[in-house]
């Protein structure tokens, strides 16, 4: 069958209609969502679609409705909710941290969770220190949660049909400025992709490799891959070979495929946009220690959201944001 | 269902077997732990909050309600599980941590899961709110019956799940019940110090959601007013705010000596009370309500046989039902721990 090239959040739509069409149990429940279709429009025109029993737009009570979701989804439903930005998660987090992720363990298998919620993530668009968050180790930092953040359409795709035949609770991320939306410009094209019309899953806890190279790996998940990218443009010119790995998963990670891209060149740059300490940067390090730092030529290097509120103003927030600029200066280092 | 004899003796047993179900776990608690006080210590382990005096809200609010219903406990769960029907012997179990419990020893008093009955529960206070409410909505959404009932303290109710719910169940006219237990404490925070008015129940005009106040703690009482609730959910005429005055005879927890309660707030057996009550109108006779009592405690030392002679679960058995499905997220550090 035909692929068209379609952006994150068409593809996305994709998968969720075509789920929706099929099956009785899957439901939508956000603020806007009926009318406004999601803030990625991953449900748009759903609501004329599937009408307001199935598109249920709520209050702006977090804690209320996606409690709901879970209560809905231990009574054999499985709700996709839209909840907008990583950083209003304050506001439902203890659905997230005791009561969707938990429920499974704590009843013994006895009682499923299946949900899933959509966030997005991330800054780069002069949104602030609440706007702006990717926040992803937070939640990935629970037990009993799924989390996976493809960063192309046809991963976008085939993740979120995995999500939607998933038993669990599953929080799928999207950076916002890989989504592909109109209030975020012109879409970055290393996050389009060829996407087939028919149905297809993509695993979870499988890293991606986006791009071959034999010089220094180099690591990201959501926006920071593309960054990574386009470092490995700029490498390139000078004759370095850059190795792109997109996590794509962090919940459950892909630590054998870490291992193995990571030795095929023994020289590392980690970029994450979320906060640097006690987060996926570390937790990626702590993986090769553990298991065989030998593979590393050199002592490997994070380039990561520091530890401070992420800033205003356009100079401030492009001087902390993981870009490729810093990604290739870092690199640059490891090979010299 | 009018409230027959039969009605009010299979409250009466209920509410024996419930008080049996605690007496004999808090008889079990203090094994190990005197002289020196540690909740981890002994046969039945983690904090324990008991539900003697609340046994007429499980009795009157179940006894109205049918299969299909849907129920959410809180931290204090015992009362109302009994009076469900979840197994006995299987929720004796899960306390002492036992393979054979409810969730093979994963949830323990606090975490209570039965689906054959409708029964789940949440520790976290308000949090069994909007999950309640959620299963009513699936319910809508699969044309199947089912009214969910939230079982709360009066403490919850200030919390911002409370209002939340509320606000969505009355906006989307859900079948719905929250009982607010109110048994005057928080801990040790009196309701007058904590709520900004008399009664919750009055907080349901809010939401446009009816609201009852039952103030006796005696099931006869508790029953109708539930009759009321449960059939303006089955009319589609939405939800109630159901706010019955308790007890809490056994403190927050085993442990707590209750120092910060006034005698004159102190608190009346509803048991002996409806004994009392049943005998003067008839229903038993000293001989029956005597013979109940000792049934009640026979079945309970049943079950807690069943759970003292079950196994332990293995220690590898941690890893299992992280994820339904298989442990994707554990499986590697299984083998660190393992190691």
């Amino acid at each position: 069958m035909s692929a068209r090239i379609l952006t994150m959040s068409r593809a996305g739509r994709e998968a969720l209609d075509w789920e929706m069409e099929r099956r009785d149990d899957i439901f939508c429940l956000g603020e806007d969502v009926y009318k406004f279709g999601g803030i990625f429009g991953t449900m748009d025109g759903f609501g004329a679609k599937y009408g307001p029993e199935r598109v249920i737009s709520t209050p702006i009570s977090e804690t209320g409705f996606i409690g709901m979701a879970a209560g809905a989804a231990m009574e054999g439903m499985h709700p996709v909710i839209d909840l907008a930005y990583i950083d209003f998660i304050g506001v439902c987090y203890n659905v997230l941290l005791n009561t969707a992720s938990k429920t499974h363990y704590m009843s013994g298998g006895a009682v499923k969770v299946p949900m899933t919620l959509l966030i997005g993530t991330g800054g780069g668009y002069n949104n602030a220190a609440q706007h702006s968050q990717c926040l992803h180790a937070t939640v990935a930092h629970i037990p009993g949660v799924k989390v996976v953040y493809p960063s192309n359409a046809y991963d976008a795709k085939g993740m979120l049909h995995t999500a939607l035949r998933d038993d669990n609770f599953t929080i799928f991320l999207t950076h916002k400025a890989t989504a592909g939306v109109g209030w975020m410009g012109t879409p970055i094209k290393t996050t389009l992709s060829e996407v087939p019309l028919e149905d297809y899953t993509v695993p979870f806890g499988k890293v991606k490799i986006y791009r071959e190279g034999t010089d220094v790996t180099l690591i990201g998940l959501g926006m920071s891959v593309h960054e990574c990218l386009k470092a490995a443009d700029d490498l390139a010119k000078d004759g370095i070979s850059a190795q792109v790995v997109d996590l794509r998963s962090l919940v459950p990670l892909d630590r054998d495929g870490i291992m193995a891209a990571v030795a095929q060149t023994g020289r590392l740059v980690v970029t994450d946009e979320d906060y640097l300490s006690y987060g996926v940067s570390g937790e990626i390090l702590a993986t090769i220690f553990e298991r065989d730092p030998t593979i590393l030529k050199k002592p490997p290097i994070r380039v990561a959201m520091p530890d401070i509120p992420i800033p205003f103003s356009r100079p401030m927030e492009q001087a902390v944001l993981p870009l490729a600029e810093k990604i290739a200066k870092q690199a640059r280092k490891l090979m010299a | 269902m009018p409230l027959t004899p039969e009605l009010r003796r299979s409250f009466f047993e209920q509410m024996t077997l419930s008080r049996a179900f605690d007496d004999q776990m808090i008889a079990l608690y203090w094994e190990g732990k005197l002289p020196i006080f540690q909740f981890g210590a002994g046969p039945l382990p983690g904090e324990l909050h008991c539900s003697n005096g609340a046994e007429p809200v499980g009795a009157g609010v179940c006894g109205a309600l049918s299969a299909d219903d849907m129920l959410t406990a809180d931290h204090r769960p015992h009362h109302v599980a009994v009076c469900r029907g979840v197994d006995l012997d299987r929720m004796a179990a899960e306390l002492l941590g036992k393979k054979t419990g409810l969730s093979q020893g994963k949830g323990g008093h606090m975490h209570i899961y039965d689906p054959s009955v409708n029964f789940a529960s949440s520790a976290i206070i308000a949090e069994g709110m909007a999950p309640a409410a959620g299963m009513a909505l699936a319910r809508r959404l699969q044309k199947r019956p089912g009214v969910a009932v939230a079982f709360i303290g009066e403490g919850a109710a200030n919390q911002g799940a409370f209002h939340e719910t509320l606000n969505l169940v009355g906006v989307m006219k859900l079948p719905f019940i929250v009982v607010v237990q109110d048994n005057e404490w928080g801990v040790s925070t009196s309701k007058s110090e904590s709520t900004a008015i008399e009664r919750n129940s009055d907080r349901a005009a809010s939401y446009g959601l009816a609201g009852e106040f039952v103030a006796s703690n005696d099931p006869d009482d508790i029953y109708e007013a539930t009759v009321r609730a449960v059939a303006r959910a089955r009319a589609g005429q939405g939800g109630t705010v159901l706010e019955l005055k308790t007890a809490r005879l056994a403190g927050h927890f085993m442990g707590d000596q209750q120092a910060y309660i006034p005698e004159q707030m102190k608190q009346a057996d509803p048991i002996p009370l409806y004994r009392a009550k049943l005998l003067r109108d008839g229903v038993l006779t000293e001989a029956e309500a005597d013979a109940i009592e000792t049934a009640s405690k026979a079945r309970m030392e049943q079950a807690m046989q069943f759970a003292k002679d079950s196994p332990y679960p293995e220690p590898a058995e941690a890893f299992d039902h992280v994820f339904a499905g298989g442990s994707e997220a554990s499986d590697k550090q299984e083998a660190g721990a393992a190691a």
